[in-house]
């Protein structure tokens, strides 16, 4: 019986050895490299980490009710806050997204579907790329020179209109890639429906493209939130709350900037919970604009 | 080239300028498409075609690959004005206008005139949304959410989405999609519903899901389907336009061959060619 058997069994075949070898040299060099890949991920994140931690230890403290509200004390003044310098950072960031938003998505339309290839295009495609690298204080200077000095005093105009020079090529960029991402046949369907190109724009692909519009809306809301060298020329800095945009106007990046170096106690805790203040908003704004901008569909 | 060999050659395509018979509507016709010439900038894509559409019918377009069959289907509601390239010379006549009359808007046209593609092409929107953009388009007074549930049953996919009239309309499979397509193009009523091969992308279910509801949509639309295959012109199609390639010349210019009641041009046809081409001797 088992003789039968043995000759309906297929040929015996010779298998290759199955068994995992931790020794052999392929298997060492993939330990050694992932191992590698966690210890520098590791190294990567600590001064992450340290600057959160850092900021949560020394800023959480002084971060009340008193620090966000009242004015920023002078010389050995105890107490004390920031409330206008996130006033001003608020509505200065507000200014600068007022005129970046709009003139660089719509920019973007301009380079994504309506002539991307025309020379105008590729030169400020390639502009814009340049300006992503532009040092901040540059556009400071610029600012100062074309608003600062024609207006004769600086200003949270000045300082909105630096800002925006730096955040407009981050949204033009994102904001073109996004609508580069909507699918051609998502467009034909809309002018096989009757849709003028406006309606094809408007109707299917800025609302197709938003998440990816709004991600570089965030980015540069950030940036910009927390740059303090274009506000140096251009809004410089106040110790009231402002009154109206034409006067030197406070900013959270200043004060930390100001505050730190001073030889106050107070004012370097202050520094440290404007800090904290500054992460927080950012990281409000960022979760804010994705919850919005959510992609339903 | 060479692999042909010259008895094929000769039949393969019309030496000389050939020009088919004209075909005779036996019904009103609703669109009667006269193309003398399409161009892609220097490229000659199509010549000398007539091919009238005639109301509340299937009328299909079968041909080797090529042969401009999207090519006219497209100049049929000016799609193809999206082409730079693109030039038409001829006469498109729709109802009393010459669509391609300088007076004439080819976004209104669009919306006389629908069309469903090749690959199903939802919005990134609710699948209500997607039926209700037609309406939306044009200020449809009227109960929008009347008309939407009445186009998705008239598509027959109503049963597939009525719980989750809410969700993405790209969350729906291949086939389903292709029919919340139709759905949006019906659901503004239009008079003439342009198919471009709807159903090459889609399995044999949903393959027949589609063609049983071009039949049934011919009811209340005229319907104008190119198709790759066969096989479907004979079980959708009340009439049929066959188009050829002319490659003699060094060129590509299709051309219509032969048109006629679809069971003519597949059992009896005219032209040796179309023969041919309907018993598989070359695609």
């Amino acid at each position: 019986m088992s003789e039968v058997n043995e000759q309906m069994m297929p040929p015996k075949v010779v298998l290759p050895k199955l068994e995992k070898n931790l020794y052999e040299a392929r298997a060492i060099k993939s330990f050694l490299l992932t191992a590698m890949v966690w210890g520098l991920v590791i190294l990567a994140s600590i001064p992450l980490f340290s600057v959160i931690y850092m900021l949560i230890v020394e800023g959480g403290a002084r971060l009340d009710w008193e620090a966000i509200t009242a004015l920023p004390p002078a010389g050995f003044e105890t107490g004390g806050g920031f409330g206008n310098a996130i006033v001003g950072t608020l509505v200065m960031v507000g200014i600068a997204s007022a005129i970046s938003i709009p003139v660089g998505v719509l920019a973007a339309v301009y380079l994504s579907i309506l002539e991307p290839q025309s020379k105008l295009a590729t030169t400020s495609r390639f502009l814009a790329k340049v300006l992503t690298g532009f040092p901040s204080i540059l556009a400071g200077v610029f600012v100062y020179a074309i608003l600062v000095i024609t207006t004769k005093t600086y200003s949270a105009w000045a300082g909105g209109v630096a800002l925006a020079v730096l955040m407009l090529p981050t949204v033009t960029l994102a904001a073109e890639e996004a609508m580069r991402q909507v699918p051609q046949r998502m467009r034909d369907a809309a002018f096989g429906m009757g849709c003028t190109r406006t309606q094809v724009i408007f109707k299917v692909i800025l609302p197709t493209g938003m998440p990816g519009i709004l991600t570089g809306v965030i980015l540069a809301v950030a940036g910009a939130a927390g740059e303090s060298a274009p506000l140096l020329f251009t809004a410089l800095f106040s110790n009231y709350y402002m009154a109206e945009l034409a006067e030197p106007t406070a900013s959270l990046s200043i004060l930390i900037y100001n505050f730190s170096g001073m030889p106050f106690e107070n004012q370097i805790e202050l520094a440290w919970a404007a800090s904290l203040a500054l992460v927080v908003m950012v990281l409000f704004f960022n979760i804010l604009a994705r919850i919005v901008g959510r992609s339903k569909f | 080239m060479s692999l042909i060999d010259d008895k094929v050659m000769d039949t393969l395509t019309h030496q000389g300028d050939f020009i088919a018979t004209p075909y005779e509507p036996k019904g009103p016709v609703v669109i009667d498409c006269d193309v003398k010439n399409i161009y892609y900038g220097d490229f000659r894509a199509v010549r000398d075609s007539r091919i009238p559409i005639e109301k509340n019918k299937v009328t299909g377009f079968i041909g080797p690959s090529g042969c401009g069959k999207s090519t006219v289907l497209r100049s049929m509601n000016r799609m193809n004005d999206l082409v730079e390239s693109f030039r038409f010379d001829g006469k498109v006549q729709y109802h009393d206008h010459d669509i391609y009359d300088k007076k004439v808007d080819p976004v209104i046209v669009r919306r006389y005139i629908g069309m469903v593609f090749q690959l199903p092409n939802p919005f990134s929107m609710s699948i209500y949304d997607n039926v209700a953009f037609g309406l939306r388009l044009n200020n449809y007074k009227g109960d929008e959410e009347e008309m939407v549930v009445k186009a998705l049953k008239r598509a027959a996919i109503w049963n597939d989405v009525k719980d989750k009239l809410k969700n993405s309309g790209l969350s729906l499979s291949g086939g389903q999609q292709q029919r919340l397509c139709i759905a949006r193009a019906i659901a503004t009523e239009p008079d003439v519903l342009l198919m471009d091969e709807p159903a090459s992308a889609l399995d044999p279910i949903a393959t027949r899901q589609i063609e049983e509801l071009m039949v049934e949509l011919k009811e209340d639309y005229t319907v104008a389907l190119v198709t790759h295959n066969m096989q479907q012109a004979t079980r959708v199609a009340d009439v049929t336009a066959f188009m050829g390639v002319d490659i003699s010349k060094g060129g590509r210019t299709g051309y219509l061959v032969e048109m006629n009641e679809t069971r003519k041009v597949f059992e009896d046809p005219e032209q040796e060619l179309t023969k041919e081409y309907v018993r598989g001797e070359f695609s």
